[in-house]
């Protein structure tokens, strides 16, 4: 990849985390699972270079990698956010009444 | 102008993260923050696939339809006990996730190489640069460690496997030549002329000593430091992200989600970091006595425990039942007892009837109660119990004197005195929840086991200290019904 590339994606990675800590540190303990749970499905974000990694019909060895790799990144999106959402729901609930 | 719709739909995506993660600081706005992340998640999806155009879809398709089908069955089927195990679970597969699109990458650059072999060269020269060659061993070291710790986390968490720690003799050797042998390794796969068939085998080899390291590094911490092992893990599930992102930066086609994997993957692992660090505190320990292991394993089966024991009273029931009557305040303090008991009901059952007869009910929890951040938060919430009657250790702990009854559900080492009381216990110095200071204490426990740190809980002989030796749940649901006689 070329230098300046490399360097874009350090400032990015860098200023994500920074961005990242003032954000999760106001995250109250109440909602450090449903947090935890949350930041799974974020990382199912991998999804997207997966999906780049099977675009042919082969039965070639990229390609089963990248359907294994499509295949757990989905589990992680759709389980985490599911989850998520069924215990958020639940926290929700009690001030309804 | 593809190209342009593709990235701003990335840089809405990733704004969904961001202003998502926020609303999560809020129980009221959680559940929109969490939906807003979704739908950048769908967003970051779709402009994938406008971005891959016409493409053959069998494979892609396959892979969205098996992922999304196990992970809806496994968010509607777990149990909220199980919580644990299910995030230590997504965890491994974040991790695994992110070194296969590493690996598929690595295999369909590696060809280039391959086909060269007349030339001596290394991948720092040819597979995008020495940048895409470290992020892809970084990847893959990462990764590896995040699937296969995840994996032992997650059976002992479910029981599949015993929670004791296992120490090996020498394990901090082979921990630290496992890890120079990778870092050898890695720097020889991308940096030396070993031609094509060597740097393809050392590539390998990264992946699986990193798969035997994640092994070698959960399998010697007990039980209840999963809080801390989970929260890492979940750390590391984002930084493999991130560089499976640097991988993708210097690949040919493929790359335009580069930098949705560098952001995301910073903001998972951030907040890893921070849980981390918050169980640590809570246990006055470092991260790096926590991750050498081994902490608690002198006592725990050792049959001479109950002996050490002096003054314990045992009461029923009825008896405990009795004081909770006309009660003006009592604080439940609950441990992980209660998610192994199930007893959240039980509890929710016991707060109702308080409630009705005025007396003023609240809930102390300790951060690394359960075996995961928040972990009895969700359990109380599951039975209906409201948020706010839950307090963080700091909020409440001046209250317990001032409170009738403490009830203590299934805890044990977070509510020693001997954490203050004795500068030589190996829990020293760790911050507990004061329920010694209430009026009184009942607590609910199977026996006098020891806990996790795996010595004797000074609390269990105070005078004002009752024992009632029962399962959680069954002890609760007694004293309802004992309740209900009196009232």
């Amino acid at each position: 990849m070329g230098s300046l590339m490399l360097i874009a994606g350090l400032y990015v990675f860098v200023l994500a985390l920074f961005l990242g800590v003032e954000l999760i540190t106001k995250v109250p303990p109440t909602l450090h699972t449903p947090l935890m749970s949350g930041a799974n499905a974020i990382s199912g974000i991998t999804i997207v270079g997966a999906l780049a990694c099977a675009t042919s019909a082969a039965f070639s060895g990229s390609n089963i990698l990248g359907f294994l790799a499509i295949v757990l990144a989905t589990i992680n999106c759709v389980g985490g956010f599911a989850v998520t959402d069924r215990m958020l729901k639940m926290f929700a609930a009690p001030s309804k009444k | 102008m593809i190209d342009f719709l593709v990235h701003a739909l990335y840089l809405i995506g990733a704004g969904c993260f961001v202003f998502g993660i926020k609303k999560m600081s809020r129980v009221r706005t959680a559940q929109r923050g969490n939906r807003l992340a979704a739908a950048g998640m769908l967003l970051a999806t779709v402009a994938t696939f406008i971005a891959l155009g016409n493409v053959n879809y069998t494979w892609i398709l396959a892979g969205l339809i098996v992922g999304g089908t196990i992970g809806a069955i496994l968010a509607k089927r777990v149990e909220m006990t199980s919580m644990p195990e299910l995030v230590a679970l997504f965890n491994g597969l974040g991790g695994a996730a992110s070194f296969f699109v590493a690996l598929s990458m690595f295999g369909s650059l590696y060809w280039d190489m391959l086909r060269d072999e007349s030339v001596e060269i290394t991948i720092a020269e040819t597979i995008g640069g020495a940048s895409t060659g470290v992020a892809l061993a970084l990847s893959l070291l990462v990764g590896g460690i995040t699937l296969s710790g995840s994996v032992i986390a997650f059976a002992k968490l479910s029981g599949k496997m015993k929670g004791a720690p296992i120490i090996l003799p020498a394990r901090h050797a082979i921990n630290l030549a496992a890890f120079a042998a990778m870092i050898v390794f890695g720097g020889l796969a991308v940096f030396a002329t070993t031609g094509a068939v060597i740097t393809g085998i050392l590539m390998y080899a990264v992946l699986f000593i990193s798969l035997a390291l994640g092994v070698l590094l959960v399998i010697p911490i007990g039980g209840a430091d999963m809080p801390v092992v989970i929260s890492l893990l979940n750390s590391y599930s984002g930084i493999a992200a991130a560089m499976t992102g640097f991988v993708l930066l210097g690949a040919r086609s493929g790359s335009e989600g580069a930098l949705m994997l560098i952001v995301c993957g910073a903001l998972v692992g951030a907040a890893g970091i921070i849980l981390t660090g918050l169980m640590c505190k809570a246990m006055n320990r470092s991260l790096l006595n926590v991750l050498t292991g081994g902490f608690g394993d002198t006592g725990g089966s050792s049959s001479g425990d109950n002996s050490d024991y002096e003054n314990v009273t045992s009461y029923s029931a009825e008896e405990a039942a009795m004081l909770l009557d006309g009660a003006p305040q009592v604080i439940i303090v609950p441990g992980y007892g209660l998610a192994v008991a199930q007893a959240q009901h039980a509890i929710a059952e016991l707060d109702a009837l308080l409630e009705k007869n005025d007396t003023v009910v609240k809930y102390a929890v300790h951060p690394v109660a359960g075996r995961m951040p928040g972990h009895m938060n969700v359990l109380l919430a599951e039975a209906n119990i409201s948020y706010d009657k839950l307090f963080d250790m700091d909020e409440i702990n001046g209250e317990f004197k001032n409170t009738t009854v403490a009830i203590v559900v299934g805890a044990n080492d977070v509510v020693n005195p001997a954490a203050t009381n004795d500068p030589n216990s190996p829990i020293a110095g760790m911050p507990i929840l004061n329920c010694h200071e209430a009026q009184n204490v009942i607590v609910i426990k199977r026996s006098l086991s020891p806990g996790y740190a795996g010595i004797k809980n000074e609390l269990f002989e105070y005078p004002n200290t009752m024992m009632v030796f029962d399962d959680a749940k069954k002890a609760i649901q007694e004293m309802v019904k004992e309740l209900k006689e009196l009232g």
